[in-house]
């Protein structure tokens, strides 16, 4: 009975909270729904894409179960020992053998067509607006921002005691990752110690951060907003709670955010310190591979 | 299969089954055992004994799933010791004991009609290999201290963040039962090469003894890229060196590289000798021949010999050029050309048939729905494109699930029912089969569907806790693997009721479908088969 009551105690938390969501940042908010049973929605071009041809692949896939299951359901009506009490010697029939190689082969094309087009367009962004380097640790991530005044931020789940109304619990952090709207940013993703992934589906990006190499991939974000993820490759005991927000600004207010960040970074620093490095790019990677 | 065979080798061995049968005493039959079939009833204890290990861990798992908040594995290494035990104990415990050393063990030399398999010794040794690797990863569970998941990705797996010695002994335990699958191919490979009877050729060799072929070649060429990947990282965790380290100049991506490398054939060794049970389960509840035998068969060797060029799709992320994306790509989707023909063909030869759903058969069936399902979500995991938001989640989980803790486990099942007859020479309970079956169909279905869902939705492996938008499903995903637990219970009894049964079997209980040699001998068959070879018409 315990068990039963926090069971629906979860189901009302987990019903409620994306209501309760606009309010608390005032602005819209991308995060997992309850029962969701597709991807969530896209954010952005390349998301858009990847739901398309996972569009096209579902509908292939689904018309294939079906008929396998269909063709199941036939033979053990029409096949069955009562209905069928001698069976056949049938053991070769070469043009079904033909059709069930080719047809495949030939659904297999139509979905790679897209397929490759995909992943050259995922792959990086010719002409990058900012970049900005994901570093990370167990278990935070560091978001760094060279070309905007080479100052970093640190980026923590909220803890459970310290979750403001209507926060999520192990989706918002302390310092989001702040970018500026409709703007191709290049990601350089790479880590000090043990492999995490940077992971945000609803933009749909997603790469390993390994030590030793400095991986690169893109994204933009059409709409303002806070945008979440989490890591997702097993980094240690916590896991689970490094997750990740993308808050998508004006470019104005970015440009605002930028300064503010400059400035508490320099009042931070002590008088004549070199500029910060960051802890992965000082000692191992220095060469960028795609 | 053959549908010559079944008009061999009669009388052959009438006099045979009045055995000069001198059994060894207990300690000498069971722990020095050179017999095939002994030896493969160790492995099938063996298996069920891994198998049950694994599946606590499971329940506790989705007990722990069954709501956010962390409520029972409350430390994050604890937890991360229990998932890579969790795959492991299945992988290398229970699917591969079951299907290679159980039914590999019991029936090649059966259905070649050898007297035993080429190297009865190395058979011996290649059984208790197990039982020490087995108490090794125990340790490394009990002490808590292998928590890098069953991929073993280094850095994580290395000294800095595993420094106990519960990760070493869990690396130990991986060579020992690498080491026993190595010399339980080789024999596997010289039986079937060299001692098949008078007039068995290879194109008339039972499908599952092709299966077990393919599997033993990738076993041979597989295992032993993974015994040098964790020498290396046994030698960076103790001896200093840097294979793996980029602040010795090595490189954490090598490990991944060497690991798919083998561990990509490895998700085929689990199931290519499931295919081959289930091929001959069809054919023998449908009293037909298997539909395009020789297709069958290549389709096999091309699954085997594809299986090897395509592991980087386990690592689309992992920085590679794109154009080495691609090519992975486009090499994984010609996976499911020869999966589509063996599907297909199963189904042709149910077409026609006159069939009768005896347990076995359920399975079987059971088998073609969810490998198919199983089969196509692998589809959409090789778009690396898609995989950019499902690699690591969910989704993959169910998919994996669906083709292994469904497709593979549906056909261990198929394989138990469809033998445990012909080598217990007891009954098994047609009712209760039919109840384990149909609990555990709906069981598994019911906890790994849902996780297509929380994938798509962005849910991350191998979390103890997660956001508590994921709770709905996961409660789904739970209850369902109690379900699956409870059928666990009834195949329990199911093994008691066989077991204590007064019920005697025939030789060939399943009547004209089954024309494979084992069900020329006796059942139980006797302690030595094929005293005179049959002679193949």
């Amino acid at each position: 009975m315990k068990l039963l009551r926090r069971f629906y105690a979860a189901l009302t938390i987990t019903i409620l909270a994306p209501l309760a969501m606009p309010g608390a940042h005032g602005a819209f908010a991308q995060a997992p729904k309850p029962w969701e049973v597709g991807m969530q929605p896209a954010a952005n071009l390349i998301k858009q894409k990847i739901i398309d041809l996972h569009d096209l692949v579902f509908w292939i896939i689904a018309l294939t179960t079906v008929f396998v299951a269909a063709l199941l359901v036939v033979v053990m009506v029409r096949f069955n020992a009562k209905a069928n009490p001698v069976p056949s010697r049938t053991s070769h029939h070469t043009g079904l053998e033909i059709a069930w190689t080719v047809i495949p082969v030939l659904l297999l094309v139509v979905m790679s067509i897209p397929s490759f087009r995909l992943i050259y367009y995922q792959d990086r962004t010719p002409n990058p607006d900012l970049t900005i380097k994901v570093v990370a640790h167990q278990w935070y991530w560091e978001y760094a921002y060279p070309d905007q005044g080479d100052f970093s931020i640190e980026s923590r789940y909220v803890r459970d005691e310290d979750l403001k109304p209507g926060q999520l619990r192990l989706l918002d952090v302390d310092n989001q990752m702040v970018v500026p709207v409709g703007k191709n940013i290049r990601i350089l993703t790479s880590s000090p110690e043990v492999i995490h992934s940077f992971f945000v589906p609803s933009l749909g990006v997603q790469r390993y951060a390994i030590p030793g190499r400095t991986i690169e991939t893109w994204f933009s974000v059409d709409r303002p907003g806070v945008y979440y993820g989490q890591c997702n490759q097993i980094c240690g005991a916590d896991h689970s709670k490094m997750p990740i927000a993308v808050h998508a600004v004006s470019e104005q207010e970015f440009k605002t955010w930028t300064e503010q960040q400059k400035k508490s970074a320099d009042a931070g620093a002590p008088a004549g310190a070199p500029p910060r490095l960051l802890a992965a790019t000082d000692t191992t990677a220095n060469q960028v591979q795609r | 299969m053959a549908d010559t065979t079944h008009d061999h080798a009669h009388g052959h061995d009438a006099h045979g089954h009045d055995h000069h049968d001198h059994k060894p005493g207990f300690v000498a039959r069971w722990f020095f055992s050179t017999n095939h079939k002994d030896i493969g009833t160790l492995y099938l204890i063996f298996a069920v004994v891994g198998g049950v290990v694994g599946g606590i861990l499971s329940e506790i798992m989705r007990a722990q799933l069954q709501f956010p908040n962390n409520h029972i594995v409350t430390d994050g290494q604890q937890w991360n010791t229990i998932i890579t035990t969790h795959g492991l104990l299945m992988i290398f415990f229970s699917v591969m004991p079951a299907l290679i050393g159980g039914f590999g063990n019991w029936f090649i030399p059966l259905m070649i009609g050898a007297p035993d398999m080429a190297f009865p010794r190395l058979n011996n040794i290649s059984f208790w290999l197990l039982p020490p690797a087995f108490v090794l990863i125990c340790i490394g569970l009990f002490m808590g201290e292998s928590g890098s998941g069953w991929t073993l990705y280094p850095p994580l797996s290395n000294a800095t963040y595993e420094h106990g010695m519960g990760m070493d002994c869990t690396l130990f335990a991986l060579h020992l039962a690498g080491a026993s699958s190595l010399l339980g191919a080789m024999n596997f490979i010289t039986t079937i090469f060299n001692m098949r009877a008078p007039g068995m050729t290879m194109h008339k060799l039972p499908l599952f003894v092709w299966a077990s072929l393919v599997t033993a070649w990738l076993l041979v060429l597989a295992v032993p890229v993974l015994a040098g990947a964790i020498t290396m990282l046994i030698c960076d965790r103790n001896f200093g060196t840097a294979f793996f380290d980029p602040q010795g100049g090595g490189d954490p991506v090598l490990f991944q590289h060497l690991f798919w490398f083998f561990g990509h054939p490895e998700v085929y060794i689990m199931i290519l000798p499931g295919f081959g049970v289930i091929s001959h389960v069809i054919s023998t509840f449908s009293k037909k021949p298997v539909f395009g035998y020789l297709g069958m068969v290549y389709a096999m060797v091309g699954i085997g010999v594809v299986g090897f060029v395509v592991w980087a799709h386990h690592m689309y992320l992992s920085g590679m050029d794109v154009d080495t994306r691609a090519y992975f790509m486009g090499a994984t989707m010609v996976i499911a050309v020869p999966t589509g023909v063996k599907i297909f063909s199963w189904i042709a030869t149910m077409w026609g048939g006159s069939i009768e759903f005896k347990t076995p058969m359920l399975w079987a069936i059971g088998f073609l729905f969810v490998f198919t399902i199983g089969g196509v979500t692998g589809v959409v995991c090789a778009n690396a494109g898609i995989d950019e938001v499902i690699h690591n989640t969910y989704y993959v989980i169910a998919h994996f699930h669906y083709v292994l803790s469904l497709g593979a486990v549906f056909s261990i099942f198929c394989g138990f029912y469809y033998w445990i007859g012909k080598m217990s020479g007891r009954q098994y309970p047609e009712f209760w089969g039919r109840v384990h079956f149909w609990l555990f169909f709906i069981g598994v279905n019911l906890t790994f569907f849902p996780q297509h869902f929380l994938g798509l939705a962005g849910m991350p492996r191998r979390y103890p806790d997660y956001p508590d938008a994921f709770a709905g499903w996961n409660y789904v995903s739970s209850v369902g693997s109690y379900i699956s637990g409870v059928s666990m219970l009834v195949f329990m009894y199911v093994c008691f009721k066989t077991f204590t049964s007064k019920v005697p079997v025939a030789d060939n209980y399943w009547g004209e479908g089954a024309t494979t040699l084992e069900w020329t001998q006796s059942s139980p068959p006797a302690f030595h088969t094929y005293t005179e070879l049959p002679r193949i018409l």
